[in-house]
């Protein structure tokens, strides 16, 4: 029992001392720097699934060991968690210390001040009562004591810079308080990502489904989400000459709260740096890019529209790749409908250049639209059960023979090609989409709020400094008295000597004015 | 927004002539230190003139003006010219301000400009403080070398910045984060020299005492530190409205959040018994080394949202 007390005291004794909690830090250094380093998960899953590819043996060791996670992986955790043990291990006793150091009195004036690291002496005909007198006056704000000495000599013990440590462990607690803060918002919050239409589409923050991708928090099962609407009306993307974006503004209306019982819209202008703050979620424009509008005519009369975005692959040009597909018209056999389903894809240029039958994109406004497309006829595979992606068709089905290419052509905006069954695809023009972000962390105004306690008390903390002096005035035999002043820098020796010259000038200036 | 291309021209060449000047500031500093002869006791007297003596008794303020030295006057020369190219860079970075009509820190070229400045008047400031004006050569080469590549190799047209950038945060983040690390150069600088003089080796021996370097990038430090948080923090406060999140592990946030560990271990470590002196230099020399790495490698090489060097 007695051995497995001094095992656990040891080892608290250990985890606290400096020596470990530096070397904890600079193991937090060096654990961090491969996040930088790796491609992350959660910045670009794709990049993981590269680099991984490309590595074989060692991408996939680096995986096991979570360095693709870094910030989630055991080890990164591991190294927080016993910092923070170690800084609480550290600060417990600081605060008990600093707490009895408020009521105790200046320390006792040591009996030779001229080995202190500070020291001046001067002689005076005042009487040692005088310069005691005159030493307090000069020494306000100082917490200072006096006392009298057996040969008859009168002393000040004079102490400064409590705010220092005060400073110090308002910053050490503020960091704890805000790992604490960013930890919950990690656990209670979450993020999802969306494309709207920006000709009235609408999305409503009412469930996981709505979005194209959500990253729940640890505790969030995505059915208690706060409710609210919004709907893009417009989208207007400026450009310079060089095709650098100017600026982005969307036009969108939402409903929270009671509005959303009276179906009131309120507008907001969605811009880039002022997200839309309502019902404690932030939605963001994240960005944008164009939907061709693709109108088929079938060979039996009927037509349809396709409006499907498509993302951008140049985010300079935005030439843009995607997928329109369409289901034929008045098939009531499932099977055969299945069979005849159409696919538009290929390579979407806002403003047009050739270079002879080759489209690319000159410039990021849809100045001039056109599209280079293939089109599919046949099983798409929506309902093979395989995921499948809005932006591509599945080429498994192109490689199985179900899926055939049946025409490849450039079209300009109003133009059309005709398939050999009669159909007819015109290429109408593009619509912008916008991408928006709706976040949630219910306590990063705490993390804002220690961030700013953190800032204050390291301005403090190492502004301020722990000093004493000391004043001794002592009555010679000839009726005059000898001052001698000492001085301390308690933490750090750098910049006192300056306040001491002046303090001790001050001190032993008494001659003069007497 | 139109750009006023005369005024970009005149900041242009301004610049260059800033960093002209530093060079031959530079030159004559190095100049200095290489003949000045190692004298600590000159020093010593010159830092207690009109203070204290080693005896305790106070003089008021009576300076005896000994005579100048060839290279103590080439040191002053040095000075002289290093205080005229500061005013040049200053000049360089108000006119492109003008030019552009914004904050003068939208790209690598402006960034690096603004840092190099801060680090030196951090300097210039320092030189008043302490006696060490002939380290000047030290602090302005690593300076022109900045200086030369930003102006060449990192080197933007002056132009309006992209829609994300357009916020007052840029003002407060951007220079922030860029005058906290010039400052930072020079305690970089200091404890690099720290670690040279200390080591004992006779060549070296003309530095400064390793005290006053010490205490040179301790207070430095200390000055660049609190000022390095704000700069992070208001980062974090401008990501939350421009990018969806206060803090997301972009590679410059990790970068930053690792130097900003590496130069608490420094201020942990000049306190703490065992580690003072030559491992507290070194950690302050590697976290200067981390900040350089963050400027140029995690904006060029690696790509995140902070890749605005506009450098093609």
């Amino acid at each position: 029992m007695s051995a497995l007390l001094a095992f656990l005291r040891n080892t608290w004794r250990g985890l606290t001392a400096m020596r470990t909690a530096l070397t904890l830090l600079f193991l937090l250094a060096l654990g961090a720097m491969p996040g930088a380093l790796l491609p992350q998960r959660s910045l670009n899953a794709q990049k993981v699934d590269e680099y991984i590819a490309d590595n074989g043996w060692w991408g996939r060791l680096l995986d096991e060991l979570q360095f693709y996670d870094v910030y989630a992986s055991f080890w990164f955790s591991a190294i927080y968690v016993l910092l923070f043990v170690s800084l609480v291990g550290c600060l417990l006793p600081r605060t008990w210390e600093y707490f009895k150091q408020m009521r105790v009195k200046p320390v006792l004036t040591p009996r030779n001040l001229a080995r202190m690291p500070h020291h001046a002496t001067a002689d005076t005909t005042a009487s040692p009562q005088d310069v005691v007198e005159h030493a307090e006056r000069r020494l306000k704000g100082w917490r200072t004591i006096t006392r009298e000495e057996q040969d008859g000599a009168r002393t000040i013990s004079a102490e400064r810079g409590f705010l220092r440590e005060t400073g110090n462990l308002v910053f050490h607690f503020s960091l704890l308080g805000l790992l604490i803060a960013f930890a919950l918002g990690k656990m209670f919050g979450y993020e999802g990502q969306v494309i709207v239409q920006a000709n009235g589409g609408q999305f409503c923050n009412s469930g996981v489904y709505n979005y194209d991708t959500f990253r729940p928090g640890l505790r969030v099962d995505g059915t208690q989400l706060n409710q609210f609407c919004v709907k893009v009306d417009d989208f207007e993307a400026k450009f310079l000459h060089n095709g650098q974006a100017e600026s982005f503004h969307a036009d969108i209306q939402y409903q929270s709260g009671a509005d959303l019982e009276t179906g009131t819209w309120r507008p907001y202008p969605l811009e880039v740096n002022s997200p839309l703050r309502t019902a404690g979620d932030r939605l963001y424009l994240l960005g944008h890019g164009y939907t061709p509008l693709f109108t088929v005519t079938f060979p039996n009369g009927q037509t349809r529209t396709g409006a499907t975005q498509w993302r951008p692959v140049n985010q300079v040009t935005l030439a843009s790749e995607g997928a329109t597909k369409f289901d034929p018209p008045d098939v009531p056999d499932a099977e055969q409908r299945r069979k005849s389903q159409l696919a538009i894809t290929g390579l979407l240029a806002p403003t047009a250049v050739f270079q002879g039958q080759l489209l690319d994109s000159a410039f990021p406004a849809a100045n001039d639209p056109a599209v280079a497309i293939d089109v599919y006829r046949g099983d798409l595979g929506t309902d093979s059960g395989r995921g499948q992606s809005i932006f591509s068709i599945d080429q498994k089905m192109v490689q199985d023979g179900k899926l055939a290419k049946v025409a490849r052509q450039n079209l300009k905006q109003g133009e059309e090609l005709k398939l050999d069954d009669g159909t007819v695809i015109r290429f109408d023009g593009v619509r912008d989409w916008v991408s928006l972000q709706v976040s949630h962390d219910p306590t990063q105004i705490w993390v804002l709020v220690f961030s700013v306690l953190v800032i204050l008390g390291l301005g403090v903390s190492l502004s301020i400094k722990r000093r004493r002096v000391w004043v001794r005035a002592t009555p010679q035999s000839d009726g005059r008295t000898v001052v001698e002043v000492g001085g301390l820098a308690r933490t750090d020796q750098a910049g006192y000597g300056e306040e001491f010259t002046a303090l001790s000038r001050d001190l032993l200036a008494h001659k003069e004015e007497s | 927004m139109p750009v006023n291309a005369t005024l970009a021209t005149y900041s242009d060449w301004t610049y260059g002539a800033a960093v002209a000047i530093y060079f031959f500031a530079a030159v004559l500093y190095l100049c200095e230190a290489a003949f000045a002869r190692p004298e600590k006791a000159k020093e010593r007297e010159l830092v207690a003139a009109g203070g204290t003596q080693a005896d305790g008794t106070w003089t008021p303020g009576r300076v005896t003006k000994p005579e100048r030295s060839r290279a103590e006057r080439l040191g002053r020369m040095g000075l002289a010219l290093n205080v005229l190219g500061a005013v040049l860079h200053f000049a360089s970075l108000v006119l492109r301000g003008f030019a552009t009509e914004r904050a003068p820190w939208g790209n690598m070229y402006e960034y690096g400009s603004l840092l190099t400045l801060a680090g030196v008047v951090t300097w210039l400031v320092l030189a008043r403080k302490f006696p060490v004006r002939r380290l000047g050569g030290f602090v302005l080469v690593p300076i022109v070398i900045l200086m030369f590549l930003g102006g060449t190799v990192l080197y933007a047209d002056a132009a309006p910045v992209t829609p994300p950038l357009q916020s007052y945060w840029l003002v407060v983040h951007v220079s922030v984060i860029s005058i906290s690390s010039g400052v930072l150069l020079v305690p970089g600088v200091a404890s690099v020299l720290y670690l040279l003089k200390s080591s004992g080796r006779a060549r070296f021996r003309k530095l400064p005492d390793a005290d006053v370097l010490d205490r040179l990038a301790y207070r430095s430090t200390v000055f660049a530190f609190p000022l390095f948080t704000i700069g992070i923090i208001c980062g974090a406060i401008w990501a939350e409205s421009a990018w969806g999140r206060f803090w997301g592990w972009d590679p410059k946030e990790t970068v930053a959040f690792v130097s900003w560990v590496v130069y608490a271990g420094y201020l942990h470590a000049r306190a703490t018994a065992g580690w003072r002196g030559r491992p507290a230099a070194w950690i302050n020399s590697f976290a200067f080394a981390l900040t350089v790495f963050n400027l140029f490698f995690i904006n060029l090489v690696t790509t995140g949202l902070h890749s605005y060097a506009g450098v093609s």
